[in-house]
């Protein structure tokens, strides 16, 4: 019992930087940009996110830079691929490159430094209780932050007026810019959203999981987080799911080896990622007349002005 | 003479050509290039600490330059090359994937001597070294066989290559000199450096029962898991006990400093040869990082086994050298294994409940 409650609790702490990450691009994928810099805003977030903390000892003053910088990351990409209308995918690509390494400028000064991680929540009583307890109440402050963040994207997607205006410019902008809708500027909003996002979840790894910094330290994270915004087939439910799955991968695998059950461990690290094509190809059988995707995925917006 | 000139010229233009070319060109240029970035407090940081040591030792005579983060493959031959081209002399590549990207630089530029870090392909202006790692394995076995109360080792392994199973058989014979029925949980993480994923591996080690966590990945994010649980470790590289401070038993520690003096100054005195040199414990080669959270008597029988295998009366892969199956592995080396077995290990000892990815 108490090594399954010991799987959950590190399954929901790995699976925190994933989802944080992906509810920004799903968002961001959402109003019809794919912005592939998750990699490079993460990147940029943990060091920025580490460097505050580590200044002012507050994990809080930590988490806001790493959300500023994932932010200026996104501001970077929303100048170049919606003001120049240049491709997205190469500027994302690029975004990633350039945050790898700007972070290990930033970051050179306090390499090898540490800090306090973030608290764990503890309720008396409460917290105590068997099995549940830690698992429901014994978490740092942004595994509750990362559910609560991702409930309130689902509302704001499915319940609100601004949040079908965003669905409509992903889906169709120039509709949406006949309706007399604002696409570009609606779609750097949810750009510096999901660099805020970015930016949060890198900043996690060294705030919460590992309270150091070292470059490249998210060491693909960003990626397993654009797949896993394809495999949602971009829902915020099937997010939620598809993060703790992944997360579960990870860590399931670590147990299986340290077990000395025989799956290859490789196989398993391959596990997500072949999840996501699997659901790929479920996807585009299930439905007939295009995929869940939103439509202007990817393209060029430029309004005639 | 006109040819070394116009090279002369053409570094200064590479290197950007500022200083006085007279001093400069006087001057024994030395290069380095690395794998990570010289802050990962791991395997770069120990090189780096290594190529700082140079400087220090030489001062004016030389000049050096490093190039960080360069890929193994391809790309690391630009990078060789671009160093050659800066006037470089002597050049370190310091990573196992640069071995053929550095022998076919070496085979285009005859008057330019390399030196590459723990490969086995060599030529006549081609040096490799290493070290002999697996003796500290053995040290940290016997240790950890004595702290342990549960009998279970967890070792977190990067990739199964030979140096990372000889490292973890040389542990387990270390181990079974102490307790005969230690157990070892082994993960392997496919990666030198993930430290979330080093971390993940290390709680789900001590989750399971283990009590001593080893690692032979880059990133101390398992000494940390061990420190935060209350359990015991041992750091890779370099000294993490910043990282654990009531965790880390002892740390292997790449002290390349001795060696990297060695080979500058035969660059000087023009006596470099190229060679082949494994150093362990008796060359310092490796050093272990002070022996600490330990009783006294323990760190004594450490001391005394690390005293031993620098003076060469004990070898940690001693014949017999059982294998899983229960057989003798044949003995090569006289009395021990031959280099060549432990070069290229690729089987676990008896003792590990374990099956060798691959086998």
């Amino acid at each position: 019992m108490e090594l399954i409650e010991a799987i959950i609790l590190s399954v929901l702490a790995a699976s925190t930087p994933l989802l944080l990450a992906a509810t920004g691009e799903l968002v961001t994928e959402r109003s019809g940009v794919l912005n592939l810099g998750v990699e490079g805003m993460m990147i940029v977030g943990a060091a920025c996110g580490f460097g505050g903390a580590w200044l002012t000892g507050s994990i809080i003053v930590g988490a806001l830079c790493g959300m500023v910088a994932g932010t200026l990351m996104s501001l970077l990409f929303a100048g170049m691929a919606l003001g120049l209308a240049v491709n997205q995918v190469a500027t994302g690509l690029s975004l990633t490159i350039f945050g790898i390494g700007l972070s290990g400028l930033i970051g050179a000064g306090f390499v090898g430094e540490r800090i306090t991680p973030a608290p764990h929540l503890y309720i008396p009583f409460i917290t105590n209780i068997p099995l549940i307890g830690r698992i429901l109440f014994g978490e740092d402050g942004f595994v509750y932050l990362s559910l609560a963040l991702i409930a309130a994207v689902w509302w704001f997607l499915y319940r609100t007026r601004a949040g079908l205006i965003m669905r409509a410019c992903g889906d169709n902008h120039v509709s949406a810019h006949a309706l007399g809708y604002p696409v570009l500027r609606i779609r750097m909003y949810a750009v510096m959203f999901g660099g805020a996002c970015a930016g949060l979840a890198g900043a996690y790894l060294p705030l919460a999981y590992t309270p150091f910094f070292i470059p490249g330290m998210t060491a693909g994270r960003g990626w397993i987080a654009l797949a896993l915004t394809v495999f949602a087939s971009w829902r915020p439910g099937r997010l939620v799911i598809g993060a703790y799955l992944f997360g579960a991968v990870t860590i399931l695998q670590l147990h299986a080896q340290g077990a000395g059950i025989g799956i290859p461990s490789q196989f398993m690290s391959s596990l997500p990622y072949l999840a996501t094509v699997i659901v790929l190809v479920l996807l585009s059988r299930a439905r007939t007349g295009g995929s869940t995707a939103p439509a202007a995925l990817g393209t060029v917006f430029v309004p005639d002005r | 003479m006109k040819k070394n000139l116009l090279a002369a010229a053409a570094a200064l233009l590479l290197a950007g050509g500022v200083t006085s070319s007279a001093i400069a060109a006087d001057k024994l240029k030395v290069g380095f290039i690395y794998l990570g970035p010289v802050g990962d407090l791991g395997w770069t940081y120990q090189h780096e600490l290594a190529r700082q040591a140079v400087v220090k030792e030489f001062g004016d005579k030389i000049e050096t330059t490093f190039l960080e983060n360069v890929p193994e493959g391809p790309d690391a031959e630009r990078a060789v090359e671009q160093l050659v081209r800066a006037g470089n002399k002597l050049i370190f590549t310091t990573s196992f994937g640069y071995m053929d990207p550095t022998l076919k630089v070496a085979k285009k530029y005859p008057n330019v001597h390399f030196e590459h870090c723990s490969g086995y392909k060599r030529d006549k202006n081609m040096s490799t070294y290493s070290a002999r790692w697996y003796q500290g394995r053995y040290i940290q076995g016997e240790i950890a066989a004595k702290m342990s109360k549960a009998g279970v080792l967890g070792y977190i392994g990067s990739f199964p290559i030979p140096e990372v199973v000889s490292g973890i058989n040389a542990t387990m014979i270390g181990a079974q000199t102490v307790n005969p029925n230690i157990k070892v949980k082994i993960i392997w993480v496919n990666s030198w450096f993930d430290p979330g994923k080093e971390a993940d591996a290390a709680k789900a080690l001590l989750d399971q029962g283990a009590d001593i966590i080893m690692q032979h990945t880059d990133s101390p994010a398992a000494m940390q898991i061990a420190g935060e649980r209350g359990k015991l470790a041992f750091g890779q590289d370099s000294e993490m006990i910043k990282f654990g401070p009531k965790a880390q038993l002892t740390s292997i520690l790449d002290t390349w400093a001795p060696y990297y003096i060695e080979r500058v100054k035969a660059e000087l005195d023009g006596t470099w040869k190229s060679g082949d040199t494994w150093g362990g414990l008796e060359t310092k080669m490796f050093e272990m990082a002070p022996y600490t959270n330990m009783p006294d008597d323990v760190k004594k029988t450490a001391e005394d086994t690390q005293a031993a295998i620098a003076a060469g009366k004990l070898h940690p892969f001693k014949c017999p050298v059982v294998a899983q199956d229960g057989k003798d592995v044949e003995c090569k080396g006289g009395d021990h294994l031959a280099d060549d077995q432990i070069l290229g290990m690729n089987f676990y000892v008896k003792g590990i409940d374990d099956k060798l990815p691959g086998k």
